[in-house]
This record gives structure tokens, sequence and C-alpha cells, in this order.
């Protein structure tokens, strides 16, 4: 009965789309690399200087890709600095309380900090031109090292949790009935980029270490959450969890909670598991989640008067 | 045979109550009230709607012209080249038992407004007279406000590539004269003027259906501390929103930013420090062993 659907499946879809579903991926595994590279520069051995090589240049890789997209989705792509800038009055265009605003200036400032990690870390490297090294040495200064990290951690992790949020402000139909999108991207993303820091570390030969060890175990820790995360907000939707009653939801279960939380956790678990299983899987299932959750909403709308799903 | 000049003796779009023509330093919230139960669905707010300002027709407007083949209904739904739409609702249980349901939706300018409170670049405004308006000239088509409007109102309009709804004829109502749409409709199912009247015309035409037996009429939206702070485009319904594909309890879409704000940030503190603590053990482990090996 139509009288018993929730409110938020009586309007229109944004069409978000695979543009959106891709930035989601992209800019979740840039945010949580960049945490990555802070954590392993505050806390790590001098021996880690690879993985917080290849965290940087990831996070770096994320946020122009990340950048590129959002443009493109745009309907008048030419006009994306009028999300910084007002046009009428050349002032900065900054809203507080509007998800997408924040979501702006998160990337831009996450972009600076992915720009300066990935110049700390290639720093001593041979083929960096004199003068530029020269330049960059100045963030190597003990400070501006930990300002670097600190602002990494809370950026990476802003971007990779926000868009959660700016789904769940609007009025659409699963995204706006659950807090909890916010926190379960977050998870997603973090596990994602644990999974790629382990394939790139693994392709770049890195040598089998305890860091790649613990990357193991932090992933295993973030699928856990993840999986009671992603309980609590399926419970969450009530009503509106209506949107999985169809393949999305045989995708959501299989896809996402089965091929990409529970096994590559069970594997490893494993101590002589290897890398390259798990990693896809985590890396496939987070963007399974995000598809599954952009496209089951978008799937709903109203033809007439009658909704559609 | 000459030209005949024909005399104007009136106009179609003439000028109407004298407050909003000449407006005070703030003028009167103005909106529309639309009575469905006199809707006889003749389109004429749709096409009067389209031809002031400029909207192309659906599809390539030519000999492919998209037909719902289901309905009266072929507009569909509200959308960036359709600012107004007659719904048509087919409640016939029995073949000679029944009766059809019209109502003319459009944007509900609403008082607390969910697109206006997202719009990320500032491009939508609330007008002098509490009407929201997209300024095309701003919005960059980001597509925030279509997934927060809590009736599906907003859309893309493809001929300028931006975010674009019912204006409350913005161009006219400043000079003062009446929204094309509602000075077409001939049954006077639209109503336009200040918001505090048509409340108590709306109120008295409520009342009068149901001493009449039409005991299930009653205003949706027209409730200052109702949903959104009331809408400043109402309607009388017989029937429940749901079934005019109207939501029963409309949103800001901010209502999720505290706790989904504070959701994320307990899980960012507890990621960073579980990542910290762990790679921390991690270490310690290590320089314990390598401690032990040179023992």
């Amino acid at each position: 009965m139509q009288t018993s659907l929730p409110s938020t499946f009586f309007t229109a879809s944004p069409d978000y789309g695979w543009i959106i579903i891709l930035y989601f991926f992209v800019g979740g595994i840039g945010g949580g690399a960049l945490m990555l590279a802070g954590l392993l520069r505050m806390f790590g051995r001098p021996e880690d200087r690879a993985y917080i090589q290849i965290a940087s240049v990831l996070s770096l890789i994320a946020a122009v890709v990340s950048g590129i997209l959002l443009i493109v989705d745009l309907s008048s792509p030419l006009r994306f600095w009028h999300m910084v800038i007002q046009n009428h009055t050349l002032l900065p265009m900054f809203k507080w309380w509007s998800p997408m605003s924040d979501g702006v200036w998160i990337l831009l400032v996450f972009s600076a900090f992915a720009t300066g990690a990935a110049a700390q870390s290639f720093v001593d490297v041979a083929w960096v031109p004199k003068p530029i090294a020269r330049i960059v040495r100045v963030l190597t200064m003990p400070a501006l090292v930990t300002v670097g990290a600190l602002g990494g951690i809370a950026s990476g992790l802003a971007l990779a949790g926000y868009t959660g949020i700016l789904l769940a402000a609007t009025n659409r139909p699963m995204w706006s009935d659950s807090a909890w999108l916010g926190v379960l991207f977050l998870l997603s993303a973090v596990s994602t980029s644990l999974a790629a820091l382990l394939l790139a570390s693994h392709w770049r030969r890195v040598g089998e270490t305890p860091t790649r060890e613990w990357l193991a175990r932090f992933d295993n820790i973030t699928l856990v959450l993840e999986l009671a995360v992603m309980a609590a907000f399926l419970v969450s939707l009530g009503n509106a969890a209506i949107v999985f009653f169809n393949g999305w939801g045989v995708l959501l279960l299989l896809g996402v909670i089965i091929a990409g939380i529970v096994v590559p956790f069970f594997i490893q678990r494993r101590p002589s598991h290897g890398v390259v299983l798990p990693a896809v899987l985590v890396l496939v299932g987070g963007f399974l989640l995000r598809t599954v959750i952009i496209l089951s909403s978008e799937a709903v709308h109203v033809v007439g008067t009658q909704v559609v799903r | 045979m000459g030209t005949r000049v024909l005399p104007i003796v009136a106009q179609s779009a003439a000028p109407i109550a004298p407050r909003i023509a000449q407006p005070s330093s703030k003028p009167e919230p103005t909106g529309f009230f639309t009575d469905t139960t006199i809707c006889i669905g003749c389109k004429a707010c749709e096409v009067a709607c389209k031809e002031w300002n400029q909207l192309p027709a659906r599809g390539d407007g030519g000999a492919h012209l998209e037909m719902s083949g289901q309905s009266y209904d072929n507009t569909l739904r509200l959308s960036g080249d359709s600012w107004r739409h007659v719904k048509f609702i087919e409640q016939f249980p029995e073949p000679y038992e029944g009766r059809w349901l019209m109502m003319s939706d459009v944007c509900k300018h609403c008082v607390q407004a969910p697109c206006l409170e997202v719009c990320p670049t500032g491009a939508i405004i609330r007008t002098e007279f509490d009407t929201v308006v997209i300024q095309s000239d701003t919005c960059n088509g980001c597509r925030d406000c279509i997934g927060a409007c809590p009736f599906g109102v907003i859309d893309i309009n493809h001929v300028s590539n931006t975010a674009q709804k019912c204006t409350l004829c913005y161009d006219r109502t400043s000079v003062g004269l009446e929204p094309a749409c509602s000075k077409a409709c001939p049954t006077d199912s639209i109503q336009f003027g200040p918001i505090s009247e048509l409340r108590v015309r709306a109120e008295a035409r409520a009342v009068q259906l149901r001493e009449q037996g039409e005991t299930r009429a009653y205003l949706y939206g027209a409730d200052p501390n109702g949903p959104l702070g009331g809408l400043n485009s109402f309607y009388l319904l017989v029937d429940e929103p749901e079934v005019y594909g109207l939501p029963r309890d409309p949103k800001l879409p901010s209502r999720n930013n505290t706790k989904g704000g504070l959701l994320s940030t307990i899980g960012s503190v507890v990621l960073a420090f579980v990542g910290a603590l762990t790679l921390r053990a991690s270490r310690m482990r290590e320089v314990s062993a390598s401690t032990h090996v040179e023992e």
C-alpha cells in the first residue's frame, strides 16, 4: 500500500550514478590512505618509509581524480568555482550546515595535506631536481611533519566520512532514513584504503614486514566494526529497508557483506594468508557497497502519483 | 481593405491587488491555495506556465512527443521544463463507481525550504514575497537540491543546464501581476494572494465541504506550525497525501546532520586511536623480540 510508504519515497532522484559512485570509492581510499600515512609517520618505524610513500601517492592521486570527477559530474562544469567563491560578490562560499559545501572545503584541505605528504615522502629521492628538493625540504622540519601527519589524519578521515553524511542530508529513500550512513562509509573507506595499501605494497615488492601484518590486523578490526555498523544501519532503516527487497538486497548480502567483509576477515585471520585475494575482495566489496547504496535508492521514483521501485 | 487595429479593452495580465502592485518595505508573504476539488484537469496552468516562462516541450518537442499511454496525465512529473503538473488519480474500484481526483502540483515554496538549506553555491534564495527562487546564473547543476526536496519538485533543465523550478512568477509578481498559472485557471482551483488571506479562504472552503458531506476534506501544508513551517503553496485534499503522491511528513535534510556527524566523529576517533595503539603495540613487540635475540 502506497500510504504505508515513508515520506522519503515521494521524492525525485538527483541521478548521481556512476561518476559519484566512483568518486565515493576513490575519495574513500584517498582519505583512508592519508590517515594511514599520518599514523605510520607518527607511530611507525623508519623502515616504513616505503609504505608512507605509497599511501601518500595514493592519496594525492585520489585528490586529483576526485576533483576531476566532481567537476565532470556538474551539469555546468565551468561553474565549479561557485562552490568556493560566490559568483556575485567574489566572497568565499561556505555553508557549514550543508554537507556538500563542507565536502568541497574538506576536499580542498585534504588535497593540500596530500600534496604535502607526497612531497615529504619524496624529498630524498634521487630523481627529484635539487632546487625543488631544497624547497620541499622545508616541509621535513619536525614541527611541520607532525602538523602534516595530524592534518592528514583529520582531513583524510573527514573526506572518508562526509560522503555518507551528504547522502543522509537529503530526503531520498534509505539515504535519509538513517544517520548511520556516514560512519558506515567511513569504516568502508578505511578498510578499502588498507586493502589498497596492502595490494600496492605487494605489487611494489615492499618486503614482508611487521607493518604489513599490522595493516592486515587493522583491516580485520575495521571489517568487524563495519559489520556491526552495517547491522545498526539496516535496523535503523525500518520501513525504508524495502529498497533492498530486490536484487540490490541480494547484492548487498552476497557482494558486500559476505564477499566484501566476512570472507576477507576469515582469510586474513590465518597466519599464512595471502595479500592479494582478501585485498581484492575488500576493494570489490567497498565499490559494491557504494553502488548498492546509491543505485538502489535512485531506482525509486514517482510516476504520476505512483511510487515505482 | 486596410488593416484594422483592434482597441485594447483589457489585458490578460492585468495588475491584481494594489497592495502587491505597490509593495511596502516588506511585502506580505504570497503564495498559492489550490482547491483540488474544483480542478477539472484542463492543464491550462501547465500551458500558461510553459508559455510565460518559455519552457520547452518534453522529449524533442516535435514528432516524438512522449505519451504515458496509461492516463490523461502525459506530463507525469514536475521537472526542469515542467514547473506545473496536473496529476490525474483514477479511483475506480467498480466500472460505474468511482471518482477522478485532479491536482495541479507545483513547488511548495516551503517556509523552511530544504533546497535552500543544502544549496552549496547560494543559488537558491528567498524573495521579498517569502517565495523560493533558483538564480540560474549562480547554479552549477550539482543536484543537491533535487535530492533534498521532499516533494520531488526540482530537476535539471537541459537547456540551461541548471536546476530549475517554479519561481512563483517572480518577474510578474514583482511588478504587481498575478502568476501565469493562477491567472489562466478557469475554475479558480489555483488561487494566488497573501498567505494569511488564502488560509482563511481555504479553511472556510474545507468547512463548507465537510458540512456538505465530504468529510475527508482537509488542508495540506496550511499550518504554519506544521512540517517545514508551513507551505506557501498549500492544498485542499480529499484523500490521504500519499494518494496524491505527496509525503505525509516532509522534513528538513539537516535532521540527520547532528547524529550523523556525531557518529562519524566517534568512528573517526576510534579508528585513529585503534590504529595508533595497534601500530605502537606492533612496534613494541618487535623491539622486545629483538632485545630477547640480543640477550
